[in-house]
């Protein structure tokens, strides 16, 4: 039996999985998962490595074939104008630009045939001044920091002009100052354009900070859904993470750290 | 680069002559042409055709060699190197040996032929290399497997044939631009006009192809689809282009590469300006050809694999870290 993650009541539904499994050849990656996701939310998944986290982000984005409903709220399953994937380890082509790159964000917009047009450009261009790119748009992707790498797949997304985010750990690459400032980043967005967001976090004090509602998830079932306050418990994470781990709350912040004792073991 | 083809050739006529007769031709100018009524015929019964069709040539291999780089995702993918050539040489060798000779209008059976030898090589080659296309060594070896028991099926083929047939496929498969006045240019032109069409019409998608397919799929492109429409008109123009020439190696990779190095990376400048290139660089390879041993001539592919082998060799040798198996 999976607990639902059921959003508060007042806001309204963007979307919804109903029953969503994913069968590889040799293991069920996803097991029956239920959640919704709310107007503006932002939703935290956590988990072990190969939980599911990355799984289900590739079902909301149709990119598996499932089991089960992905519905927005209209009644229709999702696509790239809907739901704008950020992938964990995105592939930089050789020699493309910038400016080219988050053109591509344009691509769920238009036809088989149909190539961008000025108002495209026009979208991209000012997405690549909100992320304070501008001044990068003609350079390749290959001369680019590891922070501005992530601002640029950022804008490709932002391009897509989708009001669902699905971000697959979009900070792991980056160190501890450039992760806040991405993280600060999508949050404002979030905030200005009323946009959704879920979001797959490996370390769960970030998650905990940044996340409306977390939804804690183990061998491709949500176990609990809910406030970071209730799901991040040390007893809970201790038996998921197959680690003895302490919360402690830091200048009002949740900060997970593993327990003393088992410092000699594996961390997650 | 046209004109200097056109100019040039063991009849020594006149660039001022030949410059003027040429204007003569254009609607709307009145010159008085100044060559002799041979000197014309020469000019546009054999110069011409060969000019035009070799720029054709030069443009459907570059393009399609251009294509297959975006598709597979992988730089050193060309319609040589893919077995295609080899694949649609094949089908022509069977079709020309053992005289297919249906036609259906303007279209006969040798491009036809060459065009199923070329899908088979292309699919053969990309089924060995799985997945794993934009791993240039994978999908090189498919290649190259394909090209093997190809030429050896081509070799066996050969040998079963009359001597006079023989040398008649022998000199076709060394690569040539030699014309009987304009009838390869008709049956090459609308394989350029429709193929050539479909590619330039598809150009963004191979830009978009390029964050691979899960990506491409998340940004609401159909990737099996896309590539299967493109790969088949790219395969259907290199088979179009082999049939009436022969094999002529390297063009669709080395003008891809230069455009790639000079202008951009991105597929929707490669393509158009591949065609571009490429009717350029044979036009002025095929001009070497004619000259060189003048009065003898070189088959042009002999003279592409020249310049192209080694260019090739460049290309993994200064990529040789990142090519891996």
């Amino acid at each position: 039996m999976t607990t639902a993650a059921a959003p508060p009541e007042t806001a309204r539904t963007v979307l919804a999985c109903r029953q969503v499994s994913v069968t590889f050849p040799e293991t069920e990656a996803l097991k029956g998962v239920d959640l919704q996701l709310s107007e503006g939310e932002w939703l935290g998944l956590i988990g072990p490595n190969g939980a599911g986290k990355t799984t289900l982000l590739a079902a909301i984005a149709g990119l598996l074939d499932h089991e089960g409903t992905v519905r927005l709220a209209c009644g229709r399953p999702p696509t790239g104008i809907d739901v704008a994937l950020v992938p964990q380890i995105p592939i930089l082509p050789d020699g493309m630009t910038v400016a080219e790159y988050a053109l591509l964000g344009r691509s769920p917009h238009l036809g088989w045939l149909a190539v961008e047009s000025r108002r495209d450009r026009h979208i991209v261009a000012s997405v690549l001044e909100r992320l304070d790119l501008q001044d990068f748009a003609a350079r390749p992707l290959s001369q680019l920091s590891g922070g501005e790498i992530q601002r640029v797949v950022l804008a490709r997304a932002l391009a897509q002009q989708a009001p669902i985010l699905l971000l697959d750990e979009p900070t792991s690459a980056l160190d501890l100052g450039h992760r806040a400032a991405v993280l600060e980043l999508i949050d404002g967005l979030r905030r200005s354009d009323g946009i959704s967001v879920i979001a797959a976090m490996h370390d769960l004090g970030t998650a905990a900070r940044f996340a409306d509602r977390l939804a804690l998830i183990d061998r491709g079932r949500i176990v609990t859904a809910g406030s970071p306050r209730n799901v991040l418990t040390p007893g809970r994470l201790s038996s998921i993470y197959a680690t003895p781990l302490s919360v402690h709350t830091i200048d009002g912040e949740l900060v997970v750290v593993a327990a003393p004792r088992a410092r000699q073991e594996d961390r997650p | 680069m046209a004109l200097l083809s056109a100019t040039t050739g063991a009849a020594g006529l006149a660039f001022g002559d030949v410059v003027a007769s040429l204007a003569d031709r254009l609607p709307l100018v009145d010159v008085d042409s100044p060559l002799s009524a041979r000197e014309e015929g020469i000019l546009f019964k054999i110069r011409m055709p060969r000019l035009v069709l070799g720029m054709l040539v030069g443009g459907s291999l570059a393009m399609a060699g251009a294509t297959y780089q975006g598709i597979f995702r992988n730089p050193l993918a060309d319609p040589y190197l893919l077995g295609v050539s080899a694949g649609a040489g094949f089908g022509a060798v069977l079709a020309l040996g053992f005289g297919l000779d249906v036609s259906w209008g303007p279209f006969d059976a040798l491009p036809a032929a060459a065009f199923l030898g070329a899908l088979i090589a292309v699919g053969a080659s990309a089924a060995i290399a799985r997945g794993a296309w934009h791993s240039p060594a994978t999908l090189l070896l498919g290649g190259i497997a394909m090209a093997a028991f190809f030429s050896a099926a081509q070799t066996y083929a050969i040998g079963r044939l009359s001597e006079t047939r023989t040398r008649e496929v022998l000199s076709w498969l060394f690569g040539r631009l030699n014309t009987s006045g304009w009838s390869e240019v008709w049956i090459l032109g609308p394989y350029v006009v429709v193929c050539g069409t479909v590619l330039l019409l598809h150009r963004r998608h191979l830009d978009v192809l390029r964050v691979g397919d899960d990506e491409a799929r998340s940004l609401g492109l159909r990737p099996g689809r896309s590539r299967l429409v493109v790969i088949g008109a790219a395969s259907l123009l290199t088979a179009a282009a082999v049939s009436v020439s022969g094999l002529i190696a390297f063009v669709g990779l080395v003008v891809p590469h230069i455009i790639r190095l000079l202008v951009s990376h991105s597929y929707r400048v490669i393509v158009p300006l591949s065609a571009l290139g490429g009717a350029a660089f044979l036009a002025l390879v095929d001009t070497g050809a004619r000259t060189l041993t003048a009065p003898a001539e070189l088959p042009v592919g002999v003279i592409t694999a020249f310049v192209g082998a080694p260019f090739f060799a460049l290309v993994l040798w200064r990529g040789a870290r990142r090519v891996t198996i």
